[in-house]
């Protein structure tokens, strides 16, 4: 039986963790790759990593980590963060990364996502969208992708978006809620289950996780076919295995393998 | 003892290798893992893995671009009976024909078609991407001592297309996504998983330790 996937969400830094993770021993708890090889221990579904990095220079930090990581730990290994070129998708799937996630550079350029699709397949290439509740005058609120961390607004509509992009190839879309990422008050449920519902591919729900319902809403109300969280994960409030037991208490098929 | 990894241009080829690797190491007499392009490393080899990603006919192109390892890898499969493990496209390939958007023909060591995969479903999507259990179809040497069925352990899937294969006694194993998917197939000295053991924990590499002590 296919199952839900649970997937912690590592930031780095010009190679270190943002914040740090602090959920088992670790000898450092800002090396992205001793918390890769807890997580697998723990028995995490994948492992995204979201590279912040800012300068160019330090770019070539992250593909150490991959390769690092990968060399480390059998699992499924997203990454994203400044992909903007098709050289550099490459070179992250050549040091070990099984999907790439592109973000604003599929919002400025939609074509990238077609020529990425087509060189590397579409299964992994996966589209993440940071979407915001825009108030309209007169009519419904609608979700609009922002870029540059929720900074910029671009107008386009989050749905269409989707849509368009799954056209050209994506095999997954990454859905961050701007307005929940960092409230602990759940997911935005009513942009996930829009998207998931309107798209083939699967939609992976991210932003706002607060508690384990949160999770097991993504999926039940959100219709998403995984669940991206952080800070619950990284600083011990939970472990991997008690979101997944109170995803199956809820319902919901997960797979416990030790 | 070598086993040769091939190497055309495919993208998980550095996870690919680093699991074999990692299988290798936990066995008594340790077998040296070789990512290669030439030939005829891959026609001397005892053993030959041939990953895959991506699309059936830019995987097909891939080998085809690198002289002679077509002949090379049939020679050595077919001819001098090498044990062979195709992962993903590299299992697709084994097939007759690939029919993602455009037809193209495999390797026809396994009678039948890359189709895509159609869940009955309409909640399932596709790719059919992430874990799945496995349902045993035929006992085989790769699968001792593997704890498959509903209760057992799973395999990470990543693809829209499978092999679905003319011949039943091809498929190992199948997974359950809105019908049966094709999940493992084994004929005479090759075996080939659509799923990737090298993404799917212990339960991917103690296959791969299987495949590695197998001897046909």
């Amino acid at each position: 039986m296919f199952k839900v996937r649970v997937i912690p969400c590592l930031d780095v830094k010009d190679g270190r963790v943002v914040k740090g993770v602090n959920f088992v021993d670790l000898r450092d708890a800002g090396d992205p790759v001793e918390a890769a090889i807890a997580y697998d221990a723990a028995g995490a579904d994948e492992l995204t990593f979201l590279d912040i990095t800012a300068t160019h220079e330090n770019r070539g930090i992250m593909l150490d980590v991959v390769r690092r990581t990968a060399e480390a730990c059998f699992m499924p290994l997203t990454v994203g963060g400044g992909v903007r070129t098709v050289d550099d998708i490459k070179t992250l799937l050549r040091s070990g990364a099984d999907k790439v996630s592109i973000n604003s550079a599929a919002v400025s350029r939609r074509e990238f996502v077609k020529e990425a699709a087509e060189k590397f397949g579409e299964q992994c290439i996966v589209v993440a969208i940071d979407a915001k509740r825009v108030k309209r005058a007169g009519g419904s609120d609608r979700w609009e992708i922002f870029t540059h961390g929720g900074r910029n607004a671009t107008g386009i509509d989050a749905i269409e978006y989707a849509q368009e992009v799954v056209a050209l190839g994506a095999g997954e879309i990454l859905l961050t809620s701007m307005d929940r990422d960092g409230t602990r008050q759940g997911f935005d449920l009513p942009i996930t289950r829009a998207i998931a519902d309107s798209v083939s591919v699967p939609v992976i729900a991210s932003g706002g996780v607060g508690n384990l319902d949160h999770l097991v809403d993504g999926v039940r109300e959100g219709h998403a076919t995984g669940v991206l969280a952080a800070s619950i994960f990284h600083f011990g409030e939970f472990t991997i295995r008690q979101a997944k037991d109170h995803m199956v208490r809820a319902g919901l098929p997960m797979r416990l393998d030790p | 003892m070598t086993v040769a990894i091939i190497d055309y241009g495919s993208g998980n080829l550095h996870s690919a290798a680093k699991a074999f690797e990692r299988a290798a190491r936990s066995m008594d007499d340790p077998e040296a893992i070789k990512v290669t392009r030439d030939p005829d490393a891959v026609y001397r080899a005892d053993r030959i893995v041939l990953p895959g990603v991506g699309a059936f006919a830019d995987c097909r192109r891939g080998v085809d671009a690198v002289d002679g390892m077509l002949e090379a890898l049939t020679e050595a499969v077919r001819v001098k009976a090498r044990p062979f493990f195709g992962i993903c496209v590299g299992m697709q390939l084994m097939a007759t024909r690939g029919k993602e958007h455009v037809t193209t023909e495999g390797f026809d060591w396994i009678a039948g078609d890359v189709v895509k995969i159609e869940p009955r479903d309409e909640n399932l999507k596709v790719p059919h991407m992430g874990w799945n259990t496995l349902d045993l179809v035929r006992e085989h040497p790769v699968l001792e001592r593997l704890p498959l069925g509903p209760k057992g352990r799973h395999a990470y899937f990543v693809h829209s297309y499978h092999l679905a294969p003319a011949n039943e006694a091809d498929v190992l194993a199948r997974a359950e996504y809105g019908g049966p998917v094709t999940a493992i197939v084994g004929k005479d000295t090759a075996v080939g998983t659509q799923f990737h053991p090298e993404k799917s924990q212990r339960f991917g590499l103690a296959l791969i330790s299987n495949f590695l002590k197998w001897k046909p």
